[in-house]
């Protein structure tokens, strides 16, 4: 058999990567890349649309304004009205990187710029990126509700009953694990199965799993957002019984 | 490696995919079966319970990818396969 462009282009590798040493430390370079890639997407954004600020906004004002209303609505609703504009830039971060970095993944050509081990996706596709996310988020709900309530933070851990305390502290390992895992198993499982899809037949048919790869994957970012707010709403509220039981149904 | 080694992790993937579908998929046909009934009931109220519901959905479906994770360490990154050590000598 002949090989064909379009053979290359559709070569699928998994669990293949580009080692870089750094002080020592094995490093995935093709995640380091792409996640440069994805900062300096969000960067060039940022700075193109925040020139020449006007009153009634257009153009690229316009649609950053959008996303921020949208970010700060996220986080009015999971951390309550009083407490959440310091967390808006927090959340509005993990929001753009995860959106920017899965979309980018999935819409990109990366394939066609080769390395020599392994092949370019989304960083968020790598478990070290995801899993950093998830232990960026459970310090920020710590560092929250410690800089909020100090030592008495802990009472939340035996309300509302003391024999609740072995789940809560269970909690605190399953939260960062289930966002990581989340994400990771999401992203990773698209990028699968585009990928073999196009191994078996390279054009037309694996565009519907794109579209709806794109799809679960805004929604995947949206739910990460929304699960770190609710995390840092449930350990910076003022605690009131009702809320207590309907948050601990609400968030798994 | 050890054929028993690869032979218990491939019918392990095969299992966790395989059983950790079915729980989810029952979930979220429940949930979505409310939606519909929920939409039906009151049509004005389409955009918040569509909200709701693909929310749920994308907890509900990180039960199946646990177990879709499982598999790909089972496959990829097996811990009773010593095959790390080669890629070290892909360096920069």
């Amino acid at each position: 058999m002949t090989q064909s462009f379009l053979f290359d282009l559709s070569e699928l590798s998994v669990g293949q990567h580009w080692y870089w040493i750094i002080f020592g430390f094995p490093i995935h370079g093709q995640t380091l890349i792409t996640t440069w890639f994805v900062l300096a997407v969000i960067a060039t954004l940022s700075i193109s649309a925040n020139r020449n600020l006007k009153e009634t906004p257009d153009g690229l004002q316009n649609l950053t304004e959008y996303i921020t209303e949208f970010i700060r609505d996220i986080a009015k609703t999971q951390i309550g009205e009083y407490d959440y504009l310091p967390w808006v830039s927090f959340l509005g971060t993990i929001f753009l990187f995860i959106f920017v970095s899965n979309w980018s993944g999935a819409l990109l050509p990366w394939h066609v710029l080769k390395i020599p081990n392994g092949e370019l996706a989304a960083p968020t596709g790598d478990i070290n990126t995801t899993v950093s996310l998830a232990l960026l988020t459970s310090i920020s709900y710590f560092y929250g509700g410690i800089s909020k309530k100090g030592l008495g933070y802990f009472k939340r851990y035996v309300s509302p009953a003391v024999f609740l305390l072995p789940i809560n502290i269970l909690e605190d390992f399953t939260k960062p694990l289930s966002l990581s895992f989340r994400l990771f198993g999401n992203i990773l499982a698209d990028e699968l199965v585009v990928g073999v899809l196009v191994v078996l037949i390279p054009l037309v048919v694996p565009i519907p799993l794109i579209l709806l790869g794109l799809f679960t994957s805004a929604i995947q970012a949206l739910v990460f957002a929304t699960l770190a707010g609710a995390y840092i709403g449930e350990a910076v509220e003022e605690h009131h019984l009702l809320f207590s039981l309907f948050f601990s149904y609400l968030i798994y | 490696m050890n054929p028993l080694i690869g032979a218990a992790s491939v019918v392990a993937a095969g299992f966790s995919v395989g059983l950790a579908a079915i729980g989810p998929g029952v979930g979220q046909g429940t949930a979505a079966g409310y939606a519909v009934e929920g939409i039906a009931r009151q049509p004005e109220a389409e955009g918040k319970i569509r909200g709701a519901l693909l929310l749920s959905f994308a907890f509900i479906e990180s039960l199946t990818i646990y177990g879709l994770v499982v598999a790909l360490v089972l496959l990829f990154a097996n811990p009773f396969v010593g095959r790390l050590t080669n890629y070290l000598s892909y360096t920069l």
